[in-house]
């Protein structure tokens, strides 16, 4: 380093903790030295909020959040506007790809119980941020008012009026009107750009200050900070973050952007899956198309929504649908407090909770793949099926994950 | 804060005085947020777009649909033929509500054909399970709704079933009958959809 600069860092140290936040954060936050590929999703994560920052400002100088504007306006990013496809496209893509790092990155941590104490805090606020994501998915599909953007948010709005006593004073104050319109759309655009990604980028931040209090988990659930360098008083299973895992993120960066850039380029719409044809048509307030699905990561709340067709303890299915699909997002934060297996990690845990994970990723791509489709008879009857699989997981936890056969865990990781 | 309660104490003087200033902001601060809750409730404009239709129902030909905009909503104007009519008491044990006995309609329109006059039904097109807007089939036993299908509505997001008086069948997912809005005869072929001589 020249003198000169040296000089100029000590100058602002005086004036802002610089060098002190890139010593806690990077250069020596020690992490466990035996991360493996689940652990690229993180930053992956952070890669792709950047992405929808930085398309969505671009996006929103052509976007008009009109009831009567909006699909042409869209249509006008993907045909005139320079490069305007280009930049709708990462957007758009990028909210697929958000689910499917976001998916990967919850997954790892019910795999190695990142959730656990210490870090269940770190687990709660990771959940706040996936429901502001959904939000932002929500709002986000709403903007270009097409048909499904028009009647996909009939469907969810006609569940908050669902809500005894107060549901439809409540559907009136979030839509500002009495249906679905215009002034809807307006406040949705104004969520979707200033309220939530605001509010997102401040929960990734005390998301990952939290982590760094706390230190991260790895994949054989133990704590390196156990075991710390007696003079030191370095973790002896830790290395430093900078330069040993910014440089193996970068490699998952490069394979991230070949598939994403690849999506990008030769399959935007992802067969009806990203983009759906439906919402290639403008909003029609007075039909509704023939099938109404919603996009791909809503797909299994979806199908338990759907599942219910009985009314039980004097309240309708209908409402018995909402909540279910309202708890089978809550009942995620509750994962600290339900896992009551002496060993976080699903390398020393027994072939019950093996066996109870393996059901239940099944039973979340079947109700995702049964939330594409219309229901049947026997679609509905599998729904049901797996919706009661998909709850038993985690309200039967606290009893299988006790008596479960483990194995010791190890004292260093390997 | 510590340190002061260290040396003076937390006396009854400080007490009072941080519990006022704490109710007082709360009251300030729920004044405030009042003007930024209510903005978000329908505006003006939005009220005045849900007054009241007119509809001239006189072309509106035994068994024809009229489809009327109001509030934002589909609103059905459809005028029953004598065989539609005959359909209603037959289907009395197939759907869920045949009395209409829950809160569907004003109290004019609680009877056998669920409307003012007999022949003319005015329902809300709205599906009461996720509000998509069900379909028109007055064919009756077509080959996809099965032979027993005297006519009605059906709904192609979620399969619910409709009669001719906007009465749900047993077993689909929608809970209850269509809605009917309130509603007034101005004449004998002037319909007033979203007011009615109670609340006008």
């Amino acid at each position: 380093m020249s003198k000169r600069l040296e000089a100029m860092i000590g100058w602002i140290d005086a004036r802002f903790p610089l060098t002190a936040n890139w010593r806690a954060h990077l250069s020596e936050y020690y992490a466990p030295k035996n991360f493996n590929f689940w652990y690229y999703f993180g930053s992956l994560a952070m890669l792709v909020l950047v992405n929808q920052l930085l398309t969505g400002i671009f996006l929103t100088m052509n976007y008009k959040p009109d009831a009567s504007m909006a699909f042409a306006s869209v249509e006008y990013i993907m045909r005139d506007v320079n490069y305007g496809w280009i930049i709708r496209y990462m957007h758009s893509t990028g909210a697929s790809m958000f689910f499917v790092v976001v998916y990967l990155h919850m997954f790892r941590g019910m795999m190695y119980g990142s959730y656990r104490k210490p870090r269940e805090l770190l687990w709660v606020i990771g959940m706040g941020i996936f429901f502001v994501l959904m939000m932002l998915a929500f709002t986000g599909y709403i903007l270009p008012w097409g048909q499904m953007s028009y009647w996909g948010a009939q469907v969810i709005i006609s569940m908050i009026g669902a809500i005894p006593v107060v549901g439809q004073t409540l559907s009136n104050w979030i839509l500002g009107d009495f249906m679905l319109s215009d002034a809807a759309l307006n406040r949705f655009f104004a969520y979707h750009v200033v309220t939530l990604p605001g509010l997102l980028v401040v929960l990734v931040i005390v998301h990952i200050l939290a982590l760094h209090e706390v230190g991260s988990n790895n994949p054989d659930g133990i704590e390196i900070k156990a075991n710390k360098d007696p003079v030191t008083h370095i973790p002896v299973d830790g290395i430093p973050f900078h330069p040993y895992y910014s440089v193996k993120d970068i490699f998952g960066v490069v394979v991230f952007l070949i598939v994403f850039t690849g999506i990008i380029f030769f399959m935007p719409e992802m067969g009806g899956y990203f983009l759906e044809y439906n919402n290639f048509i403008p909003a029609n307030t007075l039909q509704t198309p023939d099938h109404i699905a919603p996009v791909w990561y809503f797909t299994p709340y979806y199908s338990m929504l759907r599942a219910v067709t009985v009314n039980f303890l004097w309240i309708d299915a209908k409402l018995w649908g909402i909540v279910l699909m309202g708890g089978s997002v809550a009942i995620f934060a509750l994962l600290p407090w339900l896992d009551r297996s002496p060993v976080k990690s699903i390398r020393y845990k027994g072939p019950i909770f093996k066996f109870a994970l393996t059901l239940f990723v099944i039973s979340v791509l079947v109700l995702g793949w049964l939330g594409t489709k219309s229901p049947t008879p026997l679609y509905t009857l599998l729904a049901q099926i797996f919706t009661v699989i998909y709850f038993a997981f985690f309200i039967l936890m606290p009893w299988y994950s006790k008596i479960d056969k483990t194995k010791p865990e190890p004292t260093r990781v390997r | 804060m510590a340190d002061i309660e260290k040396k003076e104490g937390m006396n009854s003087r400080r007490r009072f005085l941080l519990a006022a200033t704490s109710v007082a902001g709360g009251i300030a601060t729920v004044a405030v947020a009042t003007p930024f809750v209510m903005s978000m409730m329908p505006s003006e404009r939005a009220k005045a777009a849900g007054a009241p239709v007119e509809v001239d129902i006189s072309k509106v030909e035994p068994g024809m649909l009229l489809l009327v905009e109001w509030r934002g909503k589909v609103v059905w104007v459809l005028n029953r033929t004598q065989d539609m009519l005959a359909s209603l008491p037959k289907l009395d044990n197939q759907v869920a509500d045949p009395k209409s006995e829950k809160n569907q309609q004003p109290k004019y329109a609680q009877n056998e054909t669920r409307s003012i006059k007999p022949a003319v039904l005015v329902v809300e097109g709205v599906c009461t399970h996720l509000g998509c807007s069900p379909v028109f089939r007055k064919d009756v036993a077509p080959a996809d709704l099965g032979p027993d299908w005297l006519g009605g509505f059906f709904c192609p997001c979620h399969g619910s079933k409709f009669d001719l008086a906007g009465r749900v069948y047993k077993a689909v997912p929608a809970p209850t009958n269509l809605v009917v809005p309130p509603h007034m005869y101005l004449s004998d072929t002037r319909l007033l959809v979203g007011s009615d001589k109670e609340s006008a």
